[in-house]
C-alpha cells in the first residue's frame, strides 16, 4: 500500500514537471524564434480548447451530464469580458452604429486611476483588470447555468443535450438583437480591449523586451485546469462520479441529485465562461456569430477523442487537434509541385477530407479516446511499474 | 412515544391501474429484525422503494422515529381511478422527500440486483456514501481547507472495511469482487451512511447454504454493534425464519398475516399464497 502510493507520487511528478517543462519551452521558444510562428496561434488556441473541453468533460465525463451548451456559456463569458474591459475613450467608436455603449467604465481603467498609468501601476492595473473580468465572465456563465439549470437538468441524456443546445442557439440570437445594441453592440463585433499580445513587456518606446502571449493563456489555462483536477478528485468529484455511475444509488447513499448536478453544471458553466474570455482574448475580436454549435461539437469531438473522464486527454487531444485543423496539414490546401507535375488531389478544402478521414481512423482505434479515462499519471506509474516488474523478472531468473 | 423507528399506514402505491402495495401497514420497532416476505411479485420491493423515497406513495403515511416522513393521498386524476383501501386519510399537506433526504434523517438501504458505482474502488463506494455526513461546501473540498474532514472520512471508511473483512480488495473496483462480497459491500456502504435504520432488500439472493449462514450471523452482528433496526425481504425462509424476531407477510400487495416466526410458518393463508390453492370442485 505504501509503496502504491510513492508510485502514484511519481507518476505526478513526471506529469507535473512535463507541465512546467511546456512551460518554460513556451517562454524560450516564443523569445527565440519567430514569434509570428503558427505554432504559437495553435499553443494560444489550444490552451482554450483544452480549458473548455476540460470543462465539458467535468460535466459529460465526470457527472454523466451530456450538455452541448458550451458554446453559449462561452459567448457569455467573452462578451462579458469585452463589455468589462473595453477602454472608456474609445467605446464610442466601437459603438458608433448605437451612439456609444450604456456601460460607460473599464475594469483596466478603474484600476489604472487607482494604480497609476505608467510603469508598474499600468501593468498592475491591467493584469488585475484583467483578471477581474475574467472572474466576472465566470460568474455571469455560472449564474445563467444555475437559472438554466433550473428546468433543464431534469432531463436526462440525449434531451438534455437538446436543451442545452437549443439555449445556445438563443443566446447567440439575443446577443445579436438590435435592441441590445447599446450593450452588445448588436451583430458588429466587440474590440479594442485588451489582448493575450498586450501582456508582452515593452520598453518605454513600445518596442517588445520580452514575450509573454503564449504564456499567459498556458498560465491562466494550466491553473483553471488544475483547479478542476482538484475537484475531481475531492469529495465532491467522487460524488459527481457516483451520479454518474448510478443516479438511484447516489440518491439512496444521500447525494442529492438536484444540488451535485446543479453544482457541476455551474461550475462547468464557470469555466466555460473563463474559457469564452480567454476566447475573445486569442481571437481580439468578440462576434456572436462565431459561437455557433460547430464550435460546441469541436469541443466535444475534443472530448471525445481525448477520452471521456480524462483531463489530460481532453489537454493533449486539443493541441493536437488545434495543430492539426490549424497546422500541421496546411500544405494540404495548397496546389504543390513535385519535379515540374502537380500533385494530385492538393487543393483549397483538401485539408479538412484528410482530418476527418484522420479523426475517424482515431476513433476506430482509440474506441475509448487516446486515453480513455485513464490520466497521465496513472500512465507513467503503469510504465514505471512493468519497468520494476521486468528488473524483478530477471533477478529472479539470475538466481 | 412508541418505541418504533418505522411505522407504516395504509401504504398503497398504484401504477396506473395496476395496485402494486395495498393499504399495508405495518411497525419495525427499534432494535429489533423485521422481515418482509411474500411470493415473487408480491409487491415487497415497491414497498422497499416507497419508504426509501424513490417512488411517492399514492397514498399513506409513512412515520420514522415518530415523526411524519412521508405522506400522500390520491390527487386529480389519481382520486376517480383510484383502486386501493382506505383513500382520503391522509389530507394534510403532502410530504414527499428525495431519497437523499431520507438517507440523510438515517435510513439505509441495498438493492436487490447490486448497484455498487462500477467505475469506482471498493475503498471509493464507501468513501462516498461519507460525503453526504461530511462538514464541508464544495470550495473548502476543491481547494483542501476540509482536510481534516477528508482524513477523518479515509479513516472511518478504512475502519469499517477492516471490519467488514473488505480491506485487502480496498483497490479493486467494486463490480470485480466475487458475488457475496460486493453485497457485503453493499452493507458496508450503506453502514458508511449511519443509518438507524437499515433496509435490506433480499440479501441472501443468490448465495449457498454455507454463505446465508454467515450472512445470518452477519446481519445479527452489525445490528448490535450499530445499535441499528433492521428491516429486510428475503427469499431463503430459512434465513428468515431463524433470525426476525417478527414477519409481515404479503400478498398481490396486500398484508395477509403477521406474527413471529413460528406463527407464520403454520399460517394456512401464507401456505396458501407460497404454495397456491387446491380448489374443492
Amino acid at each position: 500500500m505504501k509503496k502504491n502510493k510513492k508510485a502514484f507520487n511519481k507518476g505526478s511528478l513526471i506529469t507535473l514537471l512535463i507541465i512546467a517543462a511546456v512551460l518554460v519551452l513556451t517562454v524560450v521558444l516564443e523569445n527565440t524564434i519567430n514569434a509570428n510562428s503558427l505554432l504559437f496561434t495553435v499553443i494560444r488556441k489550444s490552451a482554450v480548447y483544452s480549458l473548455v473541453a476540460v470543462s465539458m468533460n467535468l460535466l459529460n465525463g465526470f457527472t454523466g451530464l451530456f450538455s452541448l451548451g458550451q458554446a453559449g456559456f462561452m459567448l457569455l463569458g467573452a462578451y462579458t469580458y469585452a463589455i468589462l474591459t473595453i477602454p472608456s475613450d474609445t467605446r464610442e467608436s466601437i459603438y458608433y452604429l448605437f451612439q456609444g455603449s450604456s456601460f460607460n467604465f473599464s475594469f483596466v481603467d478603474l484600476f489604472s486611476s487607482v494604480f497609476g498609468q505608467q510603469g508598474a501601476g499600468k501593468t498592475v492595473s491591467l493584469i488585475s483588470g484583467v483578471l477581474l473580468a475574467i472572474i466576472c465572465a465566470g460568474i455571469v456563465a455560472a449564474v445563467f447555468a444555475y437559472l438554466i439549470g433550473l428546468p433543464v437538468l431534469r432531463l436526462k441524456s440525449d434531451y438534455l443535450a437538446i436543451a442545452t443546445l437549443g439555449f445556445a442557439e438563443i443566446l447567440r440570437a439575443i446577443f445579436q438583437w438590435d435592441k441590445l445594441g447599446k450593450v452588445t453592440n448588436g451583430a458588429n463585433a466587440l474590440r479594442g480591449y485588451p489582448t493575450f499580445a498586450d501582456f508582452n513587456i515593452t520598453n518605454a518606446n513600445g518596442q517588445i523586451v520580452f514575450r509573454l502571449a503564449s504564456f499567459v493563456p498556458l498560465l491562466i489555462a494550466g491553473i483553471c485546469i488544475f483547479i478542476i483536477v482538484l475537484l475531481i478528485n475531492s469529495s465532491y468529484g467522487r460524488a459527481f462520479k457516483a451520479v454518474r455511475d448510478d443516479e438511484i444509488s447516489a440518491e439512496a447513499m444521500g447525494i442529492s441529485l438536484a444540488k451535485h448536478k446543479s453544482l457541476s453544471f455551474c461550475i462547468s458553466s464557470f469555466f466555460a465562461g473563463v474559457g469564452g474570455a480567454l476566447f475573445a482574448m486569442f481571437a481580439s475580436t468578440v462576434q456572436a456569430k462565431t459561437f455557433t454549435s460547430a464550435m460546441t461539437y469541436e469541443i466535444l469531438l475534443i472530448v471525445v477523442i481525448g477520452g471521456i473522464g480524462s483531463v489530460s486527454g481532453s489537454c493533449i487531444a486539443s493541441f493536437l487537434y488545434i495543430a492539426c485543423s490549424e497546422w500541421w496539414l496546411r500544405f494540404l490546401d495548397n496546389t504543390q509541385y513535385i519535379g515540374g507535375k502537380q500533385v494530385p488531389l492538393l487543393r483549397n478544402g483538401f485539408r479538412m477530407v484528410v482530418f476527418s478521414v484522420i479523426i475517424m481512423i482515431v476513433v476506430l482505434f482509440f474506441r475509448k479516446g487516446i486515453m480513455g479515462d485513464k490520466e497521465l499519471p496513472d500512465l507513467f506509474n503503469r510504465l514505471l511499474n512493468r519497468k520494476k516488474k521486468v528488473t524483478v523478472k530477471e533477478g529472479t531468473e539470475n538466481e | 412515544m412508541s418505541n418504533n423507528v418505522l411505522h407504516i399506514e395504509n401504504m398503497t402505491m398504484q401504477f396506473g391501474g395496476v395496485v402494486a402495495v395495498n393499504g399495508l401497514s405495518l411497525d419495525v420497532p427499534e432494535g429489533k429484525i423485521i422481515a418482509l416476505i411474500g411470493p415473487n411479485g408480491a409487491g415487497k420491493t415497491t414497498a422497499f422503494n416507497c419508504i426509501t423515497g424513490l417512488y411517492e406513495p399514492t397514498n399513506g403515511l409513512i412515520e420514522f422515529m415518530d415523526k411524519p416522513m412521508i405522506r400522500n393521498h390520491p390527487t386529480g386524476k389519481m382520486k376517480r381511478n383510484y383502486k386501493g383501501k382506505n383513500p382520503a386519510d391522509y389530507l394534510g399537506k403532502a410530504l414527499s422527500p428525495t431519497p437523499d433526504k431520507i438517507t440523510e434523517r438515517g435510513i439505509a438501504r441495498t438493492f436487490q440486483n447490486i448497484r455498487l458505482w462500477k467505475s469506482m474502488t471498493v475503498f471509493e463506494n464507501v468513501l462516498v456514501a461519507k460525503h453526504m455526513r461530511a462538514k464541508q461546501n464544495f470550495l473548502s473540498a476543491t481547494f483542501r481547507t476540509n482536510a481534516k474532514e477528508e482524513k477523518r472520512m479515509r479513516e472511518e471508511t478504512m475502519a469499517l472495511l477492516v471490519e467488514q473483512g473488505l480491506d485487502k480488495y480496498k483497490d479493486d473496483l467494486a463490480t470485480s469482487l466475487p458475488y457475496g462480497l460486493q453485497r457485503r459491500l453493499e452493507i458496508a456502504r450503506a453502514l458508511a451512511s449511519e443509518p438507524k435504520l437499515l433496509l435490506l432488500d433480499e440479501p441472501a439472493a443468490g448465495m449457498n447454504p454455507q454463505e446465508t449462514q454467515e450472512l445470518a450471523d452477519f446481519i445479527k452482528e452489525i445490528r448490535e454493534k450499530y445499535n441499528l433496526t433492521i428491516f429486510l425481504i428475503e427469499h431463503h425462509m430459512d434465513l428468515v425464519m431463524k433470525i426476525s424476531d417478527y414477519i409481515y407477510v404479503i400478498d398481490f400487495g396486500s398484508k395477509i398475516a403477521e406474527g413471529k416466526p413460528e406463527e407464520i410458518q403454520t399460517n394456512q393463508r401464507v401456505i396458501d399464497a407460497y404454495l397456491g390453492v387446491v380448489e374443492d370442485e
